[in-house]
């Protein structure tokens, strides 16, 4: 495969915003996306202890709508998108017919007869085109990335400081619920989800006023310590807080009970893409699994790096880094399940050592609630 | 920005000779494409290296990168302040935070790698690429 040329990379409404902020910038999946401004680290912090401002205008927005919403969604998703109230999101899968993942996904339902999808950026053409081909039912599917931009804000100050730009009351919208509303004169939807294991927001708006939201949020959050964060902070933050990556933990050849997400996977629900598959490998058990593993000594482990049992290989991490908050290095990595067992003992494949590690409990950090 | 006395690889690592000793680091333009370095791991007192060889690694946030030796010889001295302030590599790279000091065996060796000026036209370069 070869990597499009640089004039082809995508760009975000804020493009011009981050390279005015000096931002490192990389080719993220065909998008140009800032990946630090100023440093990770110091961004990784302020989304911990203050709030944090992400361009993710990149990621992808599908609408389904029509009388047969619920049943197309239903049917290409493995979460029970029936038991989700009007203005209630949840975390899904889109499912191959074998039970695998397509893509991750947050299902919000608006209506009886209108859902709207967000979806990687990387994946959002193949996800349109994977639900068109299924959507036997009859509904209408709309790839509307095109009509979306989308900040993040996140942290604990993260509230505070979106409250300040809306007179829509934030503190009622509880987590992973959202509701439309007005943000300095512009129209939002405003969900109370995020990828950082933090309480925030995530709002989606017409791309025009993305510089505007962008600076009226940087600029008012001063006081708070607000902080440009890029997909480097944006990806410590979600494996510190134990959540999958598509390409990495999750992908077309793993299932939601490989990946520890059972509590996704609701094959009572009726029929859907690779729900026989996935009934057959629940009864039959699955022969890998994604455990969490924390490094005992300072060396780090990295994505693709061998999974060890004494000199024999066993895995392979599918993340690992450094944990800027815990100050611990960190990572997942599929193992055979009788090896996911808190405390297990195994060894990671670092420039030829095998570094020593243990399978510890997910997520590896959890905020006080 | 990239001192005179320095010689460089295409690997941004420097090294600056004074007699028979070669003292190695990495460039200020590899720190800053790094980002926050938190572990350095450097090479063992008495090692043997050629040119080319691994020489230890500078971990950051969010990549590893290897070390090349830039000469050949024995490695006599090593900056054992970056195992507990790996950070001096981003705010110091050209002086305290060096890696390692090798006693070189041939002296000609390094005149085959870049000078400052070369280097510096090099970097641009790449920079030209990242903005593009």
């Amino acid at each position: 495969m070869s990597t499009p040329a640089k004039a082809e990379l995508r760009k975000t409404a804020l493009n011009s915003k981050h390279r005015r902020m000096s931002a490192k910038m990389v080719d993220f999946g065909g998008w140009d996306m800032p990946v630090e401004y100023s440093g990770i680290l110091a961004e990784h912090e302020a989304v911990r202890t203050r709030v944090g401002l992400f361009d993710v205008s990149h990621m992808g927005e599908i609408e389904i709508k029509g009388a047969q919403a619920l049943a197309l969604v239903q049917h290409v998703t493995c979460n029970d998108a029936s038991k989700l109230s009007v203005g209630q999101a949840h975390y899904s899968g889109l499912m191959t017919p074998k039970g695998t993942f397509v893509d991750d996904l947050l299902v919000h339902k608006f209506s009886d007869t209108h859902y709207f999808l967000c979806v990687n950026a990387s994946n959002q053409d193949r996800d349109y085109a994977h639900i068109v081909e299924h959507n036997k039912f009859g509904a209408t599917v709309e790839n509307a990335g095109g009509r979306y931009a989308q900040i993040a804000i996140q942290g604990p100050r993260a509230l505070e400081l979106l409250q300040r730009l809306t007179e829509t009351p934030l503190d009622p919208i509880k987590y992973y619920w959202f509701t439309r509303g007005i943000v300095e004169a512009v129209h939002c939807i405003i969900a109370r989800t995020g990828y950082t294991g933090e309480d925030g927001f995530e709002i989606y708006f017409e791309p025009e006023f993305a510089e505007k939201l962008w600076d009226a949020l940087m600029d008012s959050g001063k006081d708070l310590g607000v902080m440009a964060c890029g997909l480097g902070a944006r990806n410590t933050l979600r494996l510190e807080a134990g959540m999958a990556l598509y390409g990495h933990e999750i992908d077309d050849t793993t299932t939601p009970w490989e990946a520890n997400l059972g509590w996704i996977c609701k094959v009572e629900k009726g029929d859907f893409l690779g729900r026989d598959l996935l009934i057959k490998q629940k009864a039959s058990g699955v022969t890998r699994a994604l455990a969490g593993f924390q490094m005992e000594s300072r060396l780090i482990a990295r994505d693709g790096y061998a999974v060890l049992n004494g000199e024999r290989a066993i895995g392979t991490v599918t993340s690992g880094g450094p944990a800027p908050f815990l100050k611990k290095n960190i990572g997942f990595a599929y193992v055979p399940p009788a090896i996911n067992k808190l405390g297990t003992k195994i060894g990671i494949e670092v420039r030829s050592q095998a570094a020593p590690a243990k399978v510890v409990s997910v997520p590896f950090y959890k905020r006080a609630k | 920005m990239y001192p005179a006395d320095f010689r460089y690889t295409k690997d941004h690592e420097w090294v600056q000779i004074t007699g028979s000793v070669g003292t190695i680091g990495i460039t200020d333009y590899a720190q800053h494409a790094l980002g926050d370095v938190v572990f350095v791991e450097l090479p063992k007192v008495g090692a043997k290296v050629k040119a080319g060889d691994v020489l230890g690694a500078v971990e950051s946030v969010k990549a590893v990168s290897e070390v090349f030796s830039p000469v050949t010889g024995e490695v006599t001295e090593v900056n054992s302040d970056l195992s507990t302030a790996p950070e001096k590599i981003n705010q110091d790279p050209h002086r305290s935070a060096w890696l390692a000091k090798i006693k070189i065996e041939n002296a000609s060796e390094a005149s085959k790698l870049m000078d400052a000026k070369t280097y510096t036209e090099y970097v641009a370069e790449k920079e030209k690429e990242q903005t593009a």
